[in-house]
């Protein structure tokens, strides 16, 4: 099955109580892209990452990982999937979040092999060695044994996408993992995500940062309340979007 | 007043401390676990446990802790004849019953402290609520209840005293029979200080604790 998609979101719609945040998305992602989703805040860019990977349940649409379903809707019911196999379905993709969320009595490399030796039940010789592999990849093994508590922000955001990675994702998403950091530390860590994008990692990253956008994603979107507005490529939707809305927003950004 | 007064004085308190030291620990071996329960009850997801809890805990938290003993050790066996304590057994079920109330309070706020991202951490990871509750939101549950579970521990050290009303020989009913025998307050004096002592110990014992949680954070 080499032309099934990574991940297929098909009327994708949530709302926490009477406000509408996800208004009916559309989303195709194949293996290897990058794909940056801008808009304003509140458009509902985090809530659909976070309904991709699960952490939100939406109300109506399909979401498919790999073709396997983690929200189903037939006939404008939601189909019965079990949180195990959600759980299951979901080992497909990995996360990093805006505030780290490192566990803090656990060292960088504690946290790292944490869920490779309980969830997927690597030994541990075996775990912490990839561990270290992965530590080297961020930049960090000097880091090895510290607490997260006595790194930098960057330092932080970099152990956790080393964490991430020690799951073996397909997919990696990213919820603005730049913007809980001071500005001369952002650099570090979209580094470490470049370097990513170079290996191919298929991407999701929601950021404010525009350049960052623009140089290392193969389509961007742009949300805006709840809803897709464009989605096209870098070059496309930075210099020329079809909506004016899209262009008064760069104006102010850039 | 001569040493060897004083000496034999000691003696015969120190021997009812035999009986504050096995409820104190008597007390938190039951009354943790009982606490931890309660939380996890308080914590989770089922309805009916939380208002089971929520009446255990109004119940025990509000009303004094004597008349919980008095309760018990006389109440009891009259609301249901024949479910009689001995007068230690009795007060060492109170204890354990009022501090699992109070402990199940520390732990809930504990473990409700910790962050939202940590459980969302986990699950993204792959982690059962059961690993994540293990393995992550615990152990940082037990640093932050760290200084309040030493406090529960000191008073304990001094409710124990309480036990004099049902008549049991621990440290103060042995003081207070010198004092009523021979009319000076220096056996008062003496379980001051023999309370100070152990309370001593359990800050020593709390403190050295808390240093070892201190490596994060």
């Amino acid at each position: 099955m080499n032309n099934q998609h990574m991940i297929e979101v098909d009327g994708l719609r949530k709302a926490f109580g009477d406000l509408e945040v996800l208004k009916g998305i559309d989303l195709v992602v194949d293996r290897g892209d990058i794909i940056s989703v801008i808009g304003p805040s509140g458009s509902g860019k985090s809530t659909l990452l976070r309904s991709l990977i699960h952490l939100e349940k939406a109300e109506h649409g399909t979401i498919l990982i790999e073709g396997a379903p983690i929200l189903e809707e037939r006939g404008n019911k939601l189909t019965h999937i079990s949180e195990t196999e959600i759980r299951k379905r979901c080992k497909k993709l990995g996360m990093v979040f805006q505030g780290f969320n490192l566990y803090p009595h656990k060292t960088a490399l504690e946290n790292i092999i944490e869920a490779p030796t309980v969830v997927a039940k690597v030994p541990k010789a075996e775990a912490i060695k990839n561990g270290e592999e992965l530590l080297q990849k961020v930049g960090l093994s000097d880091k090895r044994d510290t607490y997260p508590c006595f790194l930098s922000g960057g330092q932080k955001q970099r152990v956790a996408i080393a964490r991430a990675l020690a799951m073996n994702p397909d997919i990696l998403l990213f919820d603005e993992p730049t913007s809980a950091l001071d500005p001369e530390l952002i650099g570090e860590v979209l580094q470490v995500i470049k370097e990513l994008a170079a290996e191919h990692m298929t991407m999701i990253i929601v950021t404010h940062e525009m350049t960052f956008a623009k140089e290392v994603s193969d389509r961007v979107i742009f949300m805006d309340e709840g809803k897709i507005l464009e989605e096209a490529h870098p070059d496309k939707l930075f210099n020329d979007p079809d909506h004016p809305r899209i262009k008064t927003f760069l104006d102010k950004m850039l | 007043m001569n040493i060897e007064y004083l000496v034999q004085s000691t003696g015969y308190i120190l021997q009812g401390c035999s009986v504050t030291i096995k409820l104190f620990f008597l007390t938190l071996l039951f009354s943790m676990p009982l606490g931890f329960l309660g939380a996890m009850a308080k914590t989770s997801r089922v309805k009916t446990l939380h208002i089971i809890m929520e009446f255990y805990t109004s119940i025990v938290r509000g009303t004094p802790l004597l008349l919980q003993i008095f309760f018990v050790y006389y109440g009891l066996p009259l609301i249901i004849p024949g479910l009689r304590f001995d007068r230690f057994n009795a007060a060492a079920l109170t204890f354990i019953l009022n501090y699992g109330a109070y402990f199940t309070e520390i732990f809930r706020g504990g473990i409700q402290s910790i962050e939202k991202g940590q459980y969302e951490a986990s699950k993204v990871l792959g982690m059962s609520y059961q690993q994540t509750m293990l393995r992550i939101i615990l152990p940082q549950t037990i640093k932050r209840v760290l200084p309040p579970v030493a406090n529960e521990s000191i008073t304990l050290v001094k409710d124990t005293a309480l036990v004099v009303v049902l008549g049991i020989g621990d440290i103060l009913r042995n003081s207070k029979e010198i004092v009523a025998r021979d009319f000076t307050i220096s056996p008062f004096v003496i379980a001051a200080l023999i309370y100070l002592l152990m309370n001593y110990v359990v800050v020593i014992f709390f403190k050295n604790l808390e240093k070892r949680y201190a490596v994060y954070e």
